[in-house]
């Protein structure tokens, strides 16, 4: 597997860390959070002119055909600028979906328009939210000659609210076994926005009683292992971001540290705070390690097990690192990390929520002790 | 080249497998972390025996006896030797740490004098940096060095501590202070030091696993010869450096199979037992094998980064990382083991081992503390702790 950063991939890197340091600074995204979670501007020009869309999409569907590294690259600078645009719902969730359990004509429908950043999607994964282990849980899907009959909710779709595809995950029964995919106009949808305590990744419940599908929104063709590919995928591309958001945390905190003065001296200069920083810094590597060797691998064509576990790392270590550097960003800030005026609460906030998007730390370690254990709990 | 590779593995493997099935079926798997003091002599003949297949300082350019391996296939071949269950390595600090320094700052007397002995597998060396007031400190060295006008020849008095192995041991090299009044880097000299000699005492260090793998080395008037002294007399700490910065972290990937051998036991342990049953249990044990993957990530990043001279962030924060770690799973072991990890049957069992001697890794080779030190300063940028006796430039 290649972890080399290369010239190709700092320039991807730099070129993100550019556009969203000038784009996506603290004003830009309060802003956003103030105008439904969306700063329009920037996700008018990164699915545009950027083309971050078709980055990880096969040449065959007029992407880029780079890898998910590549994406994992923009993902980590979005969770550090705190991107409040559906790049994660679109790019990151939709696409790779699609791609993985997407049947030939629906993978030539959607996938050229995701790449060319002309459609905005999004995925209703399960009453749970955004629960890969519970994929298509509460919505079921009836037949009705050659039509399907959708019922149910999800709750936590992100950015679902002016999403032009929004792919639905329902069951036929109660076996995950039997999980479809469906493509949802927009017009057909019931969404209730959710106010939530990370306004810049908005989420909407759906609700669908008795919604008429013809035979064509059907998208996959009944391979439930593809869909958990998707998701795998999807998994480690938000751990990306996680990792963003844990480095922008320890930078921030650095910085203040070393301008807020106590005693007489930079408060980074106490033995107390510096160990509290190198301890972030040591989960930030980690997780950097788990992302750039899960997508890696990823990339390098690996068993459906492998990545499951590849995954399962970098969801579980970025996670942690995420969470574990917004709570030091706010603690060690002191009372102005208890602001609403700085950031560190914006960061503390989105590294929960995205905690529990695409599997809990706990859920994914369940599911690889079962693995290891070869049982099932 | 990543066929290359393929055939390296394959080769070792048809090599070490039928040794490791027969003559030296006891070894599989010994000698490790925490197993070190487990059958020394027998692991001395596998060094020759490795020596005579052509598997000993692999890495070595092969003017000096060595295999020429390119850092990946060093890799590749430290990763599959643990793997296949190859023997803790009696010659690692000759073949890992000396010689390397020998080949980059030894005479060519001196390269001549030593280096077979390390590719043969006959001679052992040891390390003779620490001191009871040198530890974390390493720059308060208080060994002395006092040249004889007449001999050229260095008598040496003092102590150095906790070093490992000393007792299998031939030779140990060996950071005192030369120039009288000096302090902390300054006025140091790297000497080379026969063990069997007057003035040299080891005294083993009961350890609180109850072996011996340390030692004291006390030193009354033992003498380093003239034209054993590495570089110039006052180069000593320049030196010293040097050896450490010389294993680029090849031999990781093997302690990481080591690792996994270990985390194999505890999962058929708590199989076994019934403790894979417990919730809390299985999170524990499943964090643990993905811990193991992110090292091994580490591990890889720190070799494709390893070669623009510059102290990256992964390669700043692995020794915490993998130390905690095997600490955490040391733990788990004696957590799944329950009542029974109280009991010794005969010997400490693997797993007791791990338990016990993981205390250790977060100690030697720069402590938790240290390392965080170390992080926060050359990492983040934070205003280094106050250091009376440091060259500032450090």
């Amino acid at each position: 597997m290649n972890l080399e950063l290369n010239q190709d991939r700092q320039m991807i890197r730099g070129a993100a860390e550019d556009f969203l340091s000038a784009y996506s600074d603290s004003a830009k995204v309060r802003a956003a959070h103030a105008a439904g979670g969306i700063d329009a501007e920037a996700w008018r020009r990164i699915a545009g002119e950027l083309g971050w869309c078709g980055i990880a999409i096969a040449e065959e569907h007029g992407g880029l055909g780079l890898g998910l590294f590549e994406l994992a690259l923009l993902q980590e600078q979005a969770g550090r600028f705190l991107l409040a645009a559906p790049l994660f719902a679109t790019a990151c969730l939709a696409a790779p979906l699609l791609a993985e359990a997407g049947t030939d004509a629906a993978r030539q429908h959607w996938l050229p328009a995701l790449a060319a950043g002309e459609l905005t999607a999004t995925v209703a994964l399960s009453a749970r939210g955004l629960d890969p282990f519970a994929v298509g849980d509460g919505m079921y899907a009836g037949r009705d000659g050659d039509d399907y009959l959708l019922t149910g909710r999800c709750r936590h779709v992100p950015h679902a609210l002016g999403a032009d595809l929004v792919i639905v995950a329902a069951r036929f029964s109660a076996n995950v076994e039997s999980t479809a995919l469906f493509a949802l106009p927009a017009d057909a949808a019931t969404l209730t926005p959710l106010a939530t305590l990370d306004q810049g990744r908005p989420v909407a419940e759906l609700r669908l009683n008795g919604v008429r599908l013809p035979a064509e929104a059907r998208l996959d063709d009944g391979d439930a292992a593809a869909i958990v590919r998707g998701l795998s995928r999807a998994a480690i591309a938000l751990a990306a971001e996680q990792l963003g958001l844990a480095l922008q945390c320890l930078d921030l905190t650095v910085a203040y540290v070393l301008e807020r003065q106590q005693f007489g001296r930079p408060i980074g200069s106490f033995q107390a705070v510096k160990h509290r920083l190198a301890e972030t810094m040591v989960k930030v590597e980690a997780a950097r390690s788990a992302v750039y060797g899960a997508a890696a691998e990823a990339d390098a064509g690996i068993s459906d097990d492998e990545l499951l576990l590849a995954a399962a790392s970098a969801k579980t270590v970025a996670d942690a690192a995420a969470r574990f550097a917004a709570q030091e960003a706010i603690q060690l800030h002191g009372g102005v990390g208890f602001t609403w005026e700085y950031d560190p609460h914006l960061y503390f906030k989105r590294a929960q929520a995205f905690s529990h998007w695409l599997g809990s730390a706990d859920a994914w370690r369940e599911r690889v002790a079962a693995k290891l254990l070869e049982d099932a709990a | 080249m990543s066929e290359q590779i393929e055939s390296l593995r394959r080769e070792l493997a048809d090599w070490l497998t039928p040794r490791l099935a027969g003559q030296f079926g006891q070894l599989r798997h010994r000698g490790g972390p925490g197993d070190e003091d487990a059958l020394g002599a027998e692991r001395k003949e596998w060094e020759q025996e490795l020596a005579r297949g052509g598997w000993s300082c692999v890495g070595w350019p092969t003017e000096h006896g060595g295999r020429g391996l390119t850092i990946a296939e060093q890799v590749a071949f430290h990763e599959e030797y643990a793997r296949l269950g190859g023997p803790g390595r009696m010659g690692h600090i000759g073949e890992g740490l000396i010689g390397p320094t020998l080949i980059a700052f030894g005479t060519p007397e001196q390269q001549q004098r030593f280096l077979p002995g390390i590719v043969a597998g006959t001679e052992f060396w040891c390390q003779g940096y620490s001191e009871p007031n040198a530890g974390s400190d390493l720059a308060n060295v208080q060994t002395r060095a006092v040249q004889d006008p007449a001999t050229g020849h260095w008598r040496v008095h003092g102590q150095k501590v906790w070093t490992s192995l000393a007792h299998e041991s031939d030779w140990i090299f060996v950071l005192a202070r030369c120039e009288p009044g000096s302090q902390g880097h300054k006025g140091l000299i790297f000497l080379l030091m026969k063990l069997d000699q007057p003035g040299v005492e080891i005294r083993p260090i009961r350890q609180l696993t109850g072996t011996s793998e340390f030692n004291e080395v006390f030193f009354d008037g033992a003498i380093a010869e003239a034209g054993h002294v590495v570089g110039a007399p006052g180069d000593g700490w320049k030196i010293a450096m040097a050896l450490l910065g010389f294993e680029r972290g090849v031999s990781t990937l093997g302690q990481q199979m080591h690792f996994a051998h270990e985390l194999e036991l505890l999962v058929d342990t708590a199989r076994q037992n019934g403790a894979a049953k417990i919730p809390a249990i299985r999170a524990r044990l499943a964090e643990a094998a993905l811990g193991l993957k992110v090292l091994r990530a580490n591990a890889l990043r720190m070799m494709a980064g390893a070669d623009d001279g510059q102290l990256h962030r992964e390669a700043l924060s692995y020794k915490y990382a993998w130390s905690n770690w095997h600490r955490e799973l040391g733990q788990l072991a004696a957590d799944v083991l329950g009542p029974d990890g109280d009991v010794i049957d005969g010997e400490l069992n693997r797993l007791q081992q791990v338990y016990l001697f993981s205390r250790s890794d977060t100690i030697y080779a720069g402590t938790n503390e240290i390392q965080l030190n170390l992080i926060a300063e050359r990492a983040l940028g934070l205003p280094r702790e106050p250091r009376p006796n440091a060259n500032p430039k450090g």
